[in-house]
């Protein structure tokens, strides 16, 4: 790292460690218990105990049943499981999403539109970046077959009324799907409460290990596998299941959940202590994002007149790891969707900064980005005026 | 990477020079930061037709070389930069009938502009460059500007843009060697670019067709038009002026008993004038928009070598100054093809005395 040796890691939305636990938990299945849990014998058994030990941890924390869960490879193929799966098993030929979504959404209701002629409606948000859920009611059709609208916003952490917009869309007959690749390790995720079809989590948003996902799909929810092969999680995901991750993802979800409350409190603590702190001390910048219904350990912000992808150059070469929130191509400026969908003029949206805290962020750590931060963005804004 | 040590920028672009270049300054005890500009996409819409810079190849490999010499990169976004002050220039110029030389302007107003800007806005004491030349200082604090040691590597005249200013704050580490060895250089550090071919061709060009550019970019400005010979007899047709040059003779579709090449153009009439070789002799020309490395033209005439394209031989002249930024060349002996839109670039020795861009004649 150039400068003082510091490295700072303030993007836990970005992804998380893998808890030591975690680690513990899955080494067996990659050696000595390496059976396909496909297979009939004692090792194929042994490995098919692990999985079906961790769909029940994941089902106990989604308060579901262990067949409501299926294991996939991230986030995004579970979001585009849900999308592709049950759009295309379905007559109804209409699907109903937010322009805040992640573009495992966004991007597959664009090609469902684009290529299989589904009808496609993007309900506004408000200027934090939130969804009217009478805004959905007004959108959805009789042939609306899915409404798809995330649990907490990736860039700017804003929390959806889940649960009232769910009960909007089953008022029409149509399936609702959420995206909690965010949510999960911070926000409760009992189904049955929010009242969703469908519920996209990633695990290396939560301490475990990148490369395996799941999706919660009601029973009676019926789904065309996206990836078709072998009669792997019943029928709605072919290929070899992949024991350890699977494993991984149980134990860290297991970990998160129990450690919840206390993990939170401290979050909102550090991110509220950011957030104070570059009001105080970074002249033209606003957090975006609702100011309450938000994730607890993200603090996003816009700032007038600032390169994003300059800011966080400078920012690297102090150390300090944060993101712009979005999920750009390397050194492309272009401004944030979700900022400008938030009404955000082009001035502002470039300029994003998210930091988000973890299990091992300090109050020192905080102070730290807070000193370097009000130089670094003068420096970029003297720049962009020269 | 100790804290006290001198902090220097390096515009990296995957190629070896810029790679060996980042390489010679870390083995110096430099903190050292690797940059690679983005400065022109052309996208068809499916991921296709690259430019040959900052392609995602290019980009890969300039980041491995970054890890492997253990040092930062990052990609900055100059494409804005770039298109107002690089690429809506290079069309314009060939709108205007002149064959312009693009890399000048990038690194007048790319390189040793907004990227000198990047590096001083990041604490560097120096911005360093993969080029071929060399930078002296002499007893009384003036920067001078020197070809690069390998003579067929030479890339001063592209940078006679340089001013003292920049001069003083930029590095050319690869000038001091011969290509070869900086290929070396390069495999002894273990960068797997060691051996990666070069293109001549303009970075923001796919496969170098400059016409199929300009159809793309600038619709109308190739149109067809009479080519005409110096006593305006009407000889045939052009497919559109920016698709020649001074002292071409091949593609122009003419038959007359004796070789016909360019020697100039009506850009009003949109016509091409050719003429016989003899006609096409010249012994003189103006620069403008000259730059003297110096800071400030020389008192008066001065002999020199003059070199009227990138790739041309000196040719013995008198350069005499007009003001500050005009600059009267009058070569020993008449040359073939001196174009307009092209720098001319003056020499004594090894020390590049500035240069201009070379004006229109009077037909």
């Amino acid at each position: 790292m150039a400068g003082n040796g510091q490295s700072i890691y303030m993007d836990y939305a970005a992804t998380t460690p893998v808890d030591p636990r975690v680690v513990e938990a899955m080494m067996p299945y990659f050696t000595e218990r390496f059976g396909n849990p496909s297979s009939i014998h004692t090792f194929g058994r042994e490995a098919s105990r692990a999985v079906q030990a961790a769909r029940e941890t994941v089902a106990g924390i989604l308060n579901c049943k262990p067949g409501e869960i299926v294991f996939t490879s991230c986030g995004t193929e579970s979001d585009n499981l849900a999308l592709r799966g049950a759009t295309l098993e379905n007559g109804r030929r209409h699907i109903v999403t937010s322009p805040v979504e992640h573009h495992a959404v966004s991007r597959t209701a664009e090609i469902l539109h684009a290529h299989l002629g589904y009808g496609l409606t993007v309900v506004p948000v408000d200027a934090y970046g939130m969804v009217d859920p009478a805004d959905v009611a007004d959108a959805l059709r009789d042939d609306t077959a899915l409404v798809s609208i995330m649990y907490a916003n990736n860039e700017v952490g804003t929390i959806q009324p889940i649960a009232e917009i769910a009960a909007v869309a089953h008022a029409r007959g149509a399936r609702f799907h959420t995206d909690a690749v965010q949510a999960a390790g911070q926000l409760p995720l009992d189904v049955a409460a929010l009242g969703v079809d469908m519920l996209a989590i990633s695990a290396h948003k939560f301490y475990g290990p990148k490369g395996v996902g799941a999706l919660y799909v009601r029973e009676g929810v019926r789904l065309v596998p996206s990836q078709s092969g072998g009669g792997q999680e019943g029928g709605r995901r072919g290929g070899t299941t992949n024991v350890a991750l699977i494993v991984g993802l149980a134990k860290a979800l297991e970990i998160a959940y129990a450690e919840r409350e206390a993990h939170v409190a401290r979050y909102r603590q550090l991110r509220d202590r950011l957030i104070e702190g570059v009001r105080a001390r970074v002249p033209d910048a606003q957090l975006t994002g609702h100011p309450e219904q938000r994730l607890p350990n993200s603090a996003s912000f816009a700032l007038r007149g600032v390169d994003g992808n300059a800011l966080l150059m400078h920012l690297d070469l102090k150390g300090i790891a944060a993101s712009s929130g979005s999920a750009c191509l390397v050194g492309t400026p272009e401004p944030s969707e979700v900022l400008m969908a938030m009404g955000l003029p082009p001035a502002w949206a470039l300029g994003g900064l998210r930091l988000t805290v973890g299990r091992h962020t300090t109050d020192a750590e905080v102070d730290a980005v807070l000193d370097v931060l009000s130089d670094a963005v003068a420096r970029v804004r003297a720049l962009a005026a020269a | 990477m100790g804290t006290g040590s001198t902090r220097v920028v390096v515009a990296m672009s995957g190629g070896v020079d810029s790679s060996a270049a980042a390489g010679l300054l870390v083995e110096r005890g430099y903190d050292v930061i690797g940059l690679m500009m983005r400065l022109w996409t052309e996208d068809d819409g499916c991921g296709g037709r690259h430019n040959r810079c900052c392609t995602p190849d290019q980009m890969a490999d300039a980041r491995r070389v970054a890890d492997r010499l253990g040092i930062p990169f990052y990609v900055v976004d100059m494409r804005a930069t770039f298109k107002a002050s690089v690429v809506d220039p290079f069309i314009d110029a060939y709108a205007a009938g002149l064959t312009p030389n693009p890399c000048l302007n990038c690194n007048r107003h790319i390189r040793f502009g907004a990227l000198l800007k990047q590096a001083q806005a990041m604490d560097a004491a120096y911005l360093a460059t993969g080029h071929y030349a060399r930078i002296r200082q002499s007893e009384d604090g003036a920067y001078q500007l020197l070809k690069g040691l390998d003579p067929a590597k030479d890339q001063s005249y592209v940078l006679s843009v340089m001013t003292q200013r920049q001069l003083a704050q930029v590095l050319f580490p690869a000038g001091d060697y011969t290509k070869e060895h900086i290929r070396q250089i390069a495999a002894d550090l273990g960068l797997h670019i060691a051996r990666k071919p070069e293109s001549q061709d303009l970075c923001f060009l796919a496969d170098g067709d400059y016409r199929g550019f300009l159809a793309r970019h600038a619709p109308g400005s190739a149109t067809p038009g009479p080519i005409v010979n110096t006593q305006g007899e009407r000889l045939g047709t052009h497919t559109g002026l920016p698709h020649y040059t001074v002292g071409q003779r091949k593609g122009l579709g003419l038959s007359a008993p004796t070789p016909l090449y360019v020697v100039g153009a009506d850009v009003a009439a949109n016509t091409l004038i050719v003429g016989a070789r003899d006609v096409l002799g010249r012994d003189a020309l103006v620069a403008r928009h000259v730059n003297w490395v110096a800071g400030a033209p020389p008192d008066g005439p001065v002999r020199a070598g003059v070199k009227i394209r990138y790739r041309a031989r000196e040719t013995a002249a008198t350069v005499t100054p007009d003001g500050a930024t005009t600059a009267r060349v009058k070569f020993d002996a008449p040359l073939r093809d001196i174009t307009p839109g092209q720098a001319a670039v003056f020499y004594q020795g090894d020390v590049c005395l500035g240069g201009g861009v070379i004006a229109r004649q009077p037909a």
